[in-house]
Formats: C-alpha cells, structure tokens, sequence
C-alpha cells in the first residue's frame, strides 16, 4: 500500500485533480458507452417487433375488407403488406 | 483452410457465437480491470519524477494503444467487407468505430490531464498529440458515414473507404515521437522484448491492458449483435427474436397474458 491514509490517497500527492479528472472522465466514457450500446440494441429489437406486429395490424384490416366486400377468398400477398407498411412507416415519420 | 471460419458466415450462427462469448468477456474484464486498477491506484509505487500523476498512465497508455488496435481492426474488417463483399465484416467495422472513438477520446483527455501538471499545458500542436486528434476525426468521420445512408451497403463501402485511407494515420502515430521534436516521452512498453520500465509498474499496467481488452472485445460483440439484428431485420430468425424479446418484457410488468392475446 502506497498510501497511509484515505486523505493522503485521496490527495494523490497534490496531483489529485489530475488524476481524479482522468479516472472520472475515463469511467463515465465507458459506462455511457456501455449504457448507449444496450439502449441501441434495445430499440432495433424493439422497431423490429413493432414493425411485425403493425403487418399483422395490416393484414387482418385488409382481410376483413376484402370480405366485406364480397370477396370470399382474401388474396394479399407479402409485396402488398410491403408496401402498406412502407406507407404507414412514411406516414407516421 | 478456412474450413472451420465458414459457418461464422452465417448472420444467425456469429450472433449465437457472440452471445456466448459477451458474457464471459464481460466478466474478464471485470476481473481484470479490478486487480489492475486497485494496484495501480494503491499499489504501484509514484514515479520518482512524476510522483502520483504518473498513476494516470494506467488509463492512458492502454487506452491509446488499444484505440489504435481498434482502428487497425476495423480498417482489416473493413478491406474484407470491401474486396470480399462480407457482410458480416461491415457490420463488424461499424461495430468498433463508436469503441474506438471512445478510447481515443479517453487517451486524449486522460493525456490532457497528464499534460497540465508535467508540461505545463494541456495541449499542445505536436506530432503525437495532432495525429491522435486526427485519429478522433477519422473514427468521428467513419461513424458519420456509418450513418449518413439509408443503404447499409451503400454506407459500408463509403465508410470502408475512408477507414482504408485512414490506415497511413496509424505508423505516424507510432513513430511521431522519433521522427519529429516532440514533448510527448518515447515509447516506454511497446518496445519489444524489454520494456523499459520496473516490473512494479508493468504488472498494473498488463493488468489494466488486458482488462481494457476485454472490455473493448465484449462491447464489439454487443454491438455487432446489434448491428446484425438491423441489418437482418427481415430475416424469420431475426423477426422471431424481436418477438420474443419484446413478449418477454411486456410479462416482467405483470399484465402478460392480456397483451400476448393482443
């Protein structure tokens, strides 16, 4: 141990704004990178998910339309749901 | 040759390899980067020049070479992606440039703060100090680029370029201090062989290296995870996942059943 009191540690031998600054500013870098690398992959996983479930939303809104319109076999296909979904996205921006 | 890489071409394979790894490199890291700060903080003996300043070395040497690691990592990834079309590779590159430029800023601010006591200034237009700021902007600017297209090929190749180009930083980094005047000291660890420096300094500082590694290798593995997920975002396993993830959290707050019926 270099050090024979918690003030003379904390002192650093005069240097203790130097070094304290350089330990701080380097532990809340890391720990704001940490933190901002879990959020982003938090919010892909979750744009992901909402974007299937506003398909499934699609889906089932244009199945019910076809039917009321008579059509008794719904055809849609994924290029349609595509597009809906590229409208709805532009349209929420 | 290659034979055992192949299957790590699959988006859904190296996601799985990550996850496992990520836990444990956190761990290490932990680990290490305990031992080694707690040494050099309270174990290491002050330097008979510098006295207890010197203990920012501990942070700032690991940090500047391993932000020059990181570059070199990234600009391999990013020659891959390029000549070879991998696009596992590109997600890889835009993984470690926000690491890399963390750990440059870091090397910066902790060798400002050295700086201030020893020399007298904080900064100073030298070759080491400027080609480090340089090094800042090229990953600021390889983030950027990262960013700046809609299309992820698109953006992959753009930003790969620069990193490439950026690679002629990295020699003029290592060598400023032997080619030019400079108030920056020589090297004092990465002299193969024998390290010119006490056994009771070297210790802390491999500690805090190693630890530092670490680190850094299990951030890349989060973020590339998540840079697959977004670039596979339309792929079953992938939709599958998001599924899961978001189901899951919707039942830590209690009302699971009504809103996995929705």
């Amino acid at each position: 141990m270099q050090f024979n009191s918690f003030a003379e540690f904390i002192n650093m031998g005069g240097y203790a704004f130097y070094v304290w600054l350089s330990y701080g500013v380097s532990a809340a870098l890391i720990i704001y990178l940490l933190f901002a690398s879990i959020r982003r992959n938090k919010t892909v996983l979750e744009q992901i998910a909402m974007r299937q479930k506003r398909e499934q939303r699609l889906r089932q809104a244009a199945e019910k339309n076809m039917k009321k319109q008579g059509l008794s076999e719904p055809q849609i296909n994924d290029e349609m749901i595509e597009a809906a979904v590229q409208h709805s996205t532009q349209a929420s921006k | 040759m290659f034979k055992w890489l192949h299957p790590y071409a699959n988006p859904e394979v190296s996601y799985n390899f990550c996850g496992k790894l990520q836990p444990w490199l956190f761990r290490l890291s932990a680990l290490f980067l305990t031992i080694g700060l707690v040494w050099a903080l309270l174990y290491a003996p002050a330097d008979y020049q510098q006295g207890d300043s010197f203990r920012i070395f501990y942070i700032h040497v690991p940090a500047a070479i391993l932000a020059m690691g990181i570059y070199f990592a990234m600009a391999i990834a990013a020659l891959s992606s390029l000549v070879w079309q991998l696009k596992l590779a590109d997600a890889s590159a835009a993984a470690m440039a926000p690491i890399g430029a963390v750990f440059t800023a870091i090397a910066l601010i902790t060798g400002a703060a050295w700086g201030k006591p020893m020399w007298g200034t904080w900064w100073i237009w030298d070759a080491r100090l400027t080609s480090e700021l340089i090094l800042l902007f090229l990953y600021l600017g390889v983030i950027a680029l990262h960013n700046a297209f809609e299309d992820k090929n698109l953006a992959g190749k753009a930003a790969g370029i620069l990193s490439l180009v950026g690679v002629i930083n990295l020699p003029i980094i290592h060598y400023s201090v032997e080619w030019w005047n400079t108030l920056h000291q020589g090297a004092t660890v990465s002299k193969l062989g024998a390290p010119s420096m006490s056994a009771s300094m070297y210790w802390p500082f491999l500690m805090c290296l190693l630890g530092f590694s670490f680190l850094i290798a299990a951030l890349i593995c989060l973020r590339f995870r998540t840079e697959v997920l977004a670039r596979n975002s339309m792929r079953p396993w992938v939709r599958e996942l998001a599924m899961n993830s978001t189901e899951q959290k919707v039942c830590h707050s209690s009302s699971c059943h009504t809103h996995s019926q929705n």
